[in-house]
């Protein structure tokens, strides 16, 4: 293994291993420290930063954090790199690389960039990352264009969609569809209306699927159902013929990681089979959807690579980026506020790591979307998650997701409101998905500058969502 | 709802807030919250921050336990902030503390967990109810844990000598439910031990969650099948709920 190192300031700092480098050259995060593989000063991290934006891009084909025979989504990774994808950069150092982008997305030149994702792997946008400052992966991100569809298009330029979650303690279908009608009448659920169910079994997900499969046919609007099961339960609710418009599951970045979900990659690929046979989609044939996080290794154990050291969490993180992938989503998620305090300690280290996600999904041909969340025991408020919904909204992120009123009253946390999708859409002249936005219209939802109307129980599109909460 | 321009009576929102207990129909203000709106929930999230970053206080917990002899310890993590950071820190006791030997069958330890506030509105309350209820075990003294995790549990009762090993720790505050008290039981503790070895009665927090009598009686009926099974965790499945994950 190369020792790599460098002198700044009269100190030597040494990094005896390709994620040792990773890992101090990381902005500061909770988790990381956790795992005993954070930078040790401010002047190491940013010696680390300085080694790695001279360490040739190419170095991350030849050189492994997690080892090629032991886990397969390395294997994933290295056997899927497109080389012709690869060469516009292929002779770039990590810091040429940030440059080169930084001096495309000022170009506004979304092909150079969207046209790299197959010649990239996750280490190598997550390195480019960590010499990045937010505002770098705003820029960046939002020239990165990633567009998908199934029965919305999702990723177009100038449009904010949002996952409808409408999660009830019990699963209660009255509950459940008083949270859909809400969140309807507010413009939200373009993305997707996916609820986590509160019981993972074949019987609860089928009835969940049936009753948003009901809402949406009934008042025939272009989007599309998830229950967050397992893919195993999803696999069985396909077998007794269930409407499954998408196939969910949470990935990580390391195989044992992803044991631990209890997910192999050909599960995944025989549950999205199965999806793609029913022929759902009217304007695409993207029919799965993974959510992520920062921290998912670590909190399984599953988190170490090459010699058996720590690899930091950003970088694992993008890792499932590459499973992800393969699978050709509709949609993909961090959950990034969600895991707790001691993978991201407060409202800084979270609003860094979702950019860093959203910058890290888009670049490797992600429609990476951003669930932005907090606990109750992180340094982390509704102050925190506007500032990032807003670098969200302005870096080109496809989607967001929101609960009533902040609060998922089912998993005991806080995301977006409906009206912080509004305001996101208000502020920075963003709208819906083009076929949910005509949808909106077609039910006297939006007034006539095309804003979703303050909550009229009259209006006759209204009237008609209420008269689905009472039955 | 207020009448307020482009704003209706409360009526037809009615069956919408009747069916669930999620924010629905809380109107708008522009795109935003309407006043009200916000600070109810400004409120909610306070709540639940102030009950994580209270202090234990001893003092209260031991006015509440009627003179029974409390030992109190403290895990190797030195504040809130390290403890929110560190669990692994939390699950060890800080360097330095010995306990007593008194080789009784059970040791119950009251843990601050994340919320400090359930174990002062509920934990001697709940000590007393499983005191009452256990004539057929010795109990040793309670052991009041501060900055602890569940696994902390595991060191305390091996030190004691403890044939199981009860923690009664402050759950995670949600917006609704910021002093809700969880138990967890731990057969034959001892440093390593893993979540799917506990068994777990959650939400102890009368009124509105579970009172002291029926979880007494839960925990004391999982006690006995622990014994018979001389084992905690899945095994006992049947008889009540495992361990949530991330819970520890």
């Amino acid at each position: 293994m190369t020792v790599r190192r460098t002198t700044l300031g009269g100190h030597t700092y040494e990094f005896p291993a390709l994620s040792d480098l990773l890992a101090k050259a990381t902005p500061a995060r909770s988790g990381d420290v956790l795992a005993g593989c954070a930078a040790e000063s401010a002047a190491q991290r940013v010696a680390a930063q300085t080694v790695l934006a001279d360490l040739p891009l190419s170095t991350f084909l030849t050189e492994q954090v997690v080892g090629y025979e032991e886990d397969d989504v390395t294997r994933l990774i290295l056997d899927t790199h497109d080389p012709v994808a690869f060469a516009p950069v292929a002779a770039l150092s990590v810091g040429e690389f940030r440059d080169r982008l930084l001096g495309w997305a000022a170009a506004g030149d979304e092909a150079a960039i969207s046209g790299l994702a197959r010649g990239l792997t996750p280490e190598m946008v997550a390195a480019t990352s960590k010499l990045m400052r937010n505002a770098d992966l705003v820029a960046v991100g939002r020239r990165a264009r990633v567009v998908t569809g199934l029965r919305s298009t999702l990723g177009l330029p100038g449009r904010l969609a949002s996952r409808l979650q409408p999660n009830h303690p019990t699963d209660d279908p009255i509950g459940v569809t008083a949270s859909i009608v809400d969140g309807l009448l507010q413009g939200s659920g373009d993305a997707v209306i996916g609820i986590n169910p509160a019981t993972d079994s074949p019987g609860r997900t089928i009835a969940l699927l049936e009753l948003v499969d009901a809402v949406i046919q009934r008042y025939d609007i272009p989007t599309q159902s998830c229950v967050l099961a397992h893919v195993t339960t999803t696999l069985q609710a396909l077998e007794k013929g269930a409407p499954v418009d998408l196939v969910f599951q949470s990935v990580a970045g390391t195989q044992p990681a992803n044991r631990g979900f209890g997910v192999t990659l050909d599960l995944l690929a025989e549950a999205r089979e199965g999806a793609l046979a029913l022929g759902r989609g009217t304007v695409g044939r993207n029919v799965t959807y993974f959510e992520t996080g920062q921290g998912s290794a670590l909190s399984a154990d599953a988190h170490r690579g090459v010699d058996g050291r720590p690899v930091d969490q950003q970088t694992l993180e993008a890792r499932a980026y590459a499973v992800a992938r393969h699978f050709e989503p509709l949609l993909v998620n961090t959950v990034v506020g969600f895991i707790g305090p001691e993978y991201l300690y407060d409202g800084k280290q979270v609003i860094r790591a979702g950019l860093e996600d959203h910058f890290c999904g888009k670049l490797l041909g992600l429609p990476m979307g951003v669930d932005v969340c907090y606990t109750n025991h992180a340094e982390v408020d509704a102050d925190d998650t506007d500032t990032l919904t807003l670098l969200l909204g302005a870096a080109g992120c496809p989607f967001v997701i929101a609960v009533p009123g902040s609060d998922d009253v089912m998993l005991h946390y806080q995301s977006l409101s409906f009206s912080d999708v509004l305001t996101a859409r208000q502020v920075l002249g963003l709208r819906p998905a083009p076929e949910f936005e005509a949808w909106l219209a077609r039910m006297d939802l939006l007034d006539d500058d095309g804003r979703v109307r303050s909550l009229t129980a009259d209006a006759p599109g209204a009237k008609a969502l209420l008269a689905a909460a009472r039955s | 709802m207020s009448a307020g321009t482009g704003q209706v009576a409360d009526d037809p929102w009615a069956a919408l807030r009747a069916a669930t207990r999620a924010r629905v129909a809380l109107g708008r203000a522009g795109d935003g919250l309407p006043t009200a709106r916000e600070l109810e929930f400004r409120l909610a999230h306070a709540v639940a921050r102030d009950a994580v970053h209270t202090a234990l206080d001893a003092d209260l917990v031991r006015a509440g336990l009627d003179g029974l002899p409390v030992l109190e310890v403290h895990s190797a993590a030195a504040d809130r902030a390290e403890y929110l950071q560190r669990p692994d820190l939390g699950r060890r006791l800080a360097p330095g503390w010995s306990l007593p030997r008194p080789e009784a069958d059970v040791a119950i330890v009251l843990a601050d967990g994340l919320s400090p506030r359930a174990v002062h509105e509920h934990g001697a309350a709940l000590v007393m109810a499983l005191l009452d209820r256990l004539a057929d075990w010795s109990v040793g003294p309670v052991v009041l844990a501060a900055q602890a995790r569940v696994a902390l549990g595991d060191e305390i009762g091996a030190a004691l000598g403890a044939r199981v090993v009860l923690v009664l720790i402050g759950e995670r505050p949600g917006l609704s439910s910021a002093d809700s008290l969880g138990v967890y039981l731990t057969w034959a503790p001892r440093p390593g031990r893993v979540d799917a070895e506990r068994n777990c009665v959650s939400n102890v927090r009368p009124p509105h969650g579970l009172g002291y009598a029926d979880a007494a009686d839960l925990v004391v009926r999982l006690l006995g099948a622990a014994r018979e099974l001389g084992a905690s965790g899945v095994a006992l499945k049947d008889e009540g709920p495992a361990l949530p994950s991330g819970a520890g």
